[in-house]
């Protein structure tokens, strides 16, 4: 006997991309009637004609093997959309593989989203012991447990309360402490620490270090470096569906953010470039640095922002705008900057060249950004756009010059500031 | 190396879906204690913040039953072989109703939980379980309320007698459930890639009724036309039921054993398509 809780041997999952089918009855009997006929089918379109009938797959995850001993901690990294998600739904049975196999030992409990099968009608008591339920525990083993769920979610007022009269914070601890205490062999996590008060995601931090503690096995995926680092020894990178890199957590973290600070780089790298407008510029490559170009380093909060934007243009000289959207992991539009807004007319005179912009500090909290970029020319039509043009992480830094930051979910954007006390004993206000 | 894993036990193993008769039976009884919780949410979240609450169940049936009484039988005037209208109707209704409940509450079992089924594992068949076993205890609230009414009738000396056949009021039930169970979980099934089949069912089942003789004794169809009505499956079970409390109309050995062939051989099918769904449902929904 091994120790191996869980094998993933070859595992691969396609999406057809599109719609599925063409939805309703009638079209699909008369597809496949034409079809059968030898006849071309009326609901296919126009532009699939020439294709194969089988259409695009997308390969969501492509021959994944991994192997993850018992009482492993591991976490799972990667860019959205690279696998992460589709990994851990084939791992708690949501969905199947389309082809490979994996052995598990062991219950596995899933936090693919917390809240699970939350009746709003229902009390906290109630749900607790339907979400239990609906998490694989059975009522005894609920009651047993019943007192150590209530007073891990800090809700024993509120417990026998519908919980649509539940702030969104509390739902989210009542549900996370049921799921801590199902005690599975397996438990799998996806960004539920994104909600929650910065004291209950420590808790939550606590409680998982604790169940690895225990022998337990843990896959966690998360876009919060800091947490993969101090709860998962060990780590993975997914990327585009395939297993990139594996190992400690430490050197994926550190390999992971090395590809993700520098900006990604090139377009085209990323793969699938979702472009819009006439293309007569177009952004290649997107870059951000602390510091200035002379002397380059990892973007941080606090640091000078400097951004670069290559272009290509296919007639010059040409005048253009550009619009740049920064999000962050919550998808909050963080920071915007526009050309136009601030008055700077670009005047592209070369065929290749860069678009620079500069900051005196960087105002961002640190954590992943989404970048989105946009060339307008001076009419304000669109010359070109990039949804998910790069994704770029910013280091934590010293934006104060006191050495600190505020909590992860304080705020998205630091700008500085300054107090005074002005004394005025003898007015009352 | 091969020894090696031969060795090995592992709890569970996921692969592609294949084969169409691994129907995870026995999963759905190590969740029975899901299944009793349903069946309670189901119970009791519909009624908070109602006035009447559990009442309604006995609302529906008795506006319905008057209505039918009041437009079949003094408008329309059909015949009810005899028995006090009222409770002629009273009796397709209740038992019809648990019938149509099973079908509509399960057909859209996909569709309504695609938001959990999509989250986290658990064997699918627990929810159209619970429904079928949730609706069980609507109809005794019904079927109470019915008998009540049936006394009633029955000491003021209306024609009716209750006979033996009452003892196949359990099987008439298994039957109902399981065409209820039957057809909803492959509508439900087939709802996850054509949605039309959802419009259908809301209409399907009110049509469906008239062609059950919920409204009729089987008397009023000519000889030779009633093998077509007997072909639905229902007829027989409303049929067999009035027969039980009323003593009046057609009772069958061969018409109940063909419905309850039915009944098991749609059941089969259906689990088979269930079970087949549900392993990539979340891909095309």
């Amino acid at each position: 006997m091994s120790d191996t809780a869980i094998s993933i041997e070859h595992v691969s999952k396609s999406y057809r991309l599109g719609t599925i089918s063409s939805g309703t009855l009638r079209e699909d009997l008369q597809s496949w009637w034409h079809r059968r006929r030898g006849l071309p089918d009326p609901n296919q379109r126009v532009d699939q004609m020439h294709q194969a009938i089988e259409g695009h797959t997308l390969w969501a995850l492509q021959d994944m093997s991994l192997e993850i001993k018992q009482g492993d901690v591991w976490g799972i990294i990667g860019r959205n959309g690279a696998g992460k998600s589709t990994l851990l739904k084939i791992l708690s049975r949501v969905t199947a593989p389309t082809s490979g196999r994996i052995q598990i030992k062991g219950r596995v409990a899933s936090l693919l989203e917390v809240g699970t099968g939350f009746h709003p009608e229902l009390t906290g008591r109630e749900n607790i012991y339907l979400n239990g339920a609906i998490l694989g525990m059975t009522k005894t083993e609920v009651t047993q447990k019943f007192d150590e769920i209530v007073d891990f979610s800090e809700l024993e007022k509120f417990i026998d309360t519908p919980v649509k009269r539940y702030s969104s914070g509390m739902y989210v601890r009542l549900a996370f402490a049921v799921a801590a205490h199902l005690e599975p062999e397996i438990l799998v996590v996806d960004e539920v620490l994104a909600v929650g008060d910065a004291a209950f995601q420590k808790k939550c931090l606590g409680k998982m270090g604790d169940v690895a503690g225990e022998g337990r096995t843990v896959l966690f995926v998360s876009h919060y470096m800091p947490s993969i680092l101090s709860l998962c020894p060990k780590g993975i990178w997914i990327k585009d569906g395939k297993k990139f890199m594996e190992g400690k957590s430490r050197d994926v973290v550190d390999a992971y953010q090395t590809s993700v600070q520098s900006g990604g780089g090139a377009l085209a790298e990323s793969g699938a470039v979702h472009r819009k407008g006439t293309g007569s510029i177009q952004i290649k490559r997107i870059e951000a640095y602390a510091g200035s170009k002379t002397a380059l380093s990892r973007l941080a909060t606090g640091e000078p922002f400097y951004m670069c934007f290559a272009y290509e243009a296919k007639e010059v000289p040409t005048k253009a705008h550009i619009e740049v959207i920064w999000s962050n992991g919550k998808g909050e539009r963080c920071l915007h900057f526009n050309s136009h807004r601030v008055g700077q007319t670009l005047i592209l005179d070369s065929k290749y060249g860069e678009i620079t912009c500069q900051m005196r500090k960087c105002p961002l909290m640190p954590g992943d950004y989404t970048v989105r970029t946009k060339l307008f020319d001076v009419g304000g039509g669109l010359l070109d756009e990039v949804v998910d043009a790069a994704v770029i992480n910013v280091a934590p830094g010293d934006f104060f010059g006191t050495g600190r930051l505020p909590a992860p979910d304080m705020c998205s954007i630091l700008v500085e500031h300054d107090f005074s006390v002005i004394s005025a004993p003898h007015v009352s206000v | 190396m091969a020894l090696e894993i031969k060795e090995e036990n592992w709890d569970l193993v996921i692969e592609p879906p294949k084969g169409w008769f691994a129907l995870h039976l026995r999963d759905l009884w190590k969740y029975r204690d899901l299944v009793a919780l349903f069946v309670r949410r189901d119970f009791v979240a519909v009624y908070k913040q109602t006035i009447l609450g559990p009442l309604w169940h006995l609302i529906q049936p008795l506006l319905t039953t008057l209505m039918f009484t009041v437009v079949f039988g003094q408008i329309a005037k059909l015949p009810t072989d005899n028995v006090p209208k009222f409770v002629f109707y009273m009796a397709g209704t209740t038992i019809w109703n648990y019938f149509a409940l099973c079908l509509t509450r399960t057909s859209n079992t996909f569709i309504v939980n695609a938001p959990i089924f999509g989250k986290v594992y658990f064997p699918r068949m627990t929810v159209p379980v619970s429904v079928v076993i949730s609706q069980l205890i609507a109809f005794a609230i019904q079927f109470s309320f019915f008998l009540a009414i049936y006394v009633l009738f029955w000491a003021r000396g209306a024609p009716i007698k209750p006979n033996w056949a009452i003892c196949l009021l359990p099987l008439l039930l298994l039957m109902m459930a399981g065409l209820g169970l039957g057809f909803g979980i492959i509508i439900s099934s087939m709802t996850t890639k054509y949605r039309d089949l959802q419009v259908l069912v809301a209409f399907g089942v009110q049509l469906w009724m008239y062609a059950s003789g919920v409204i009729y004794p089987l008397s009023l169809i000519p000889e030779q036309y009633r093998w077509i009505i007997m072909l639905n499956p229902l007829t027989t079970i409303i049929e067999t039921f009035r027969y039980a409390f009323f003593g009046q109309g057609l009772f069958s050995w061969v018409y109940l054993a063909y419905s309850a062939g039915f009944t098991v051989v749609l059941l089969l099918a259906g689990m088979v398509l269930f079970n087949r769904v549900e392993r990539t449902f979340m891909d095309t929904v």
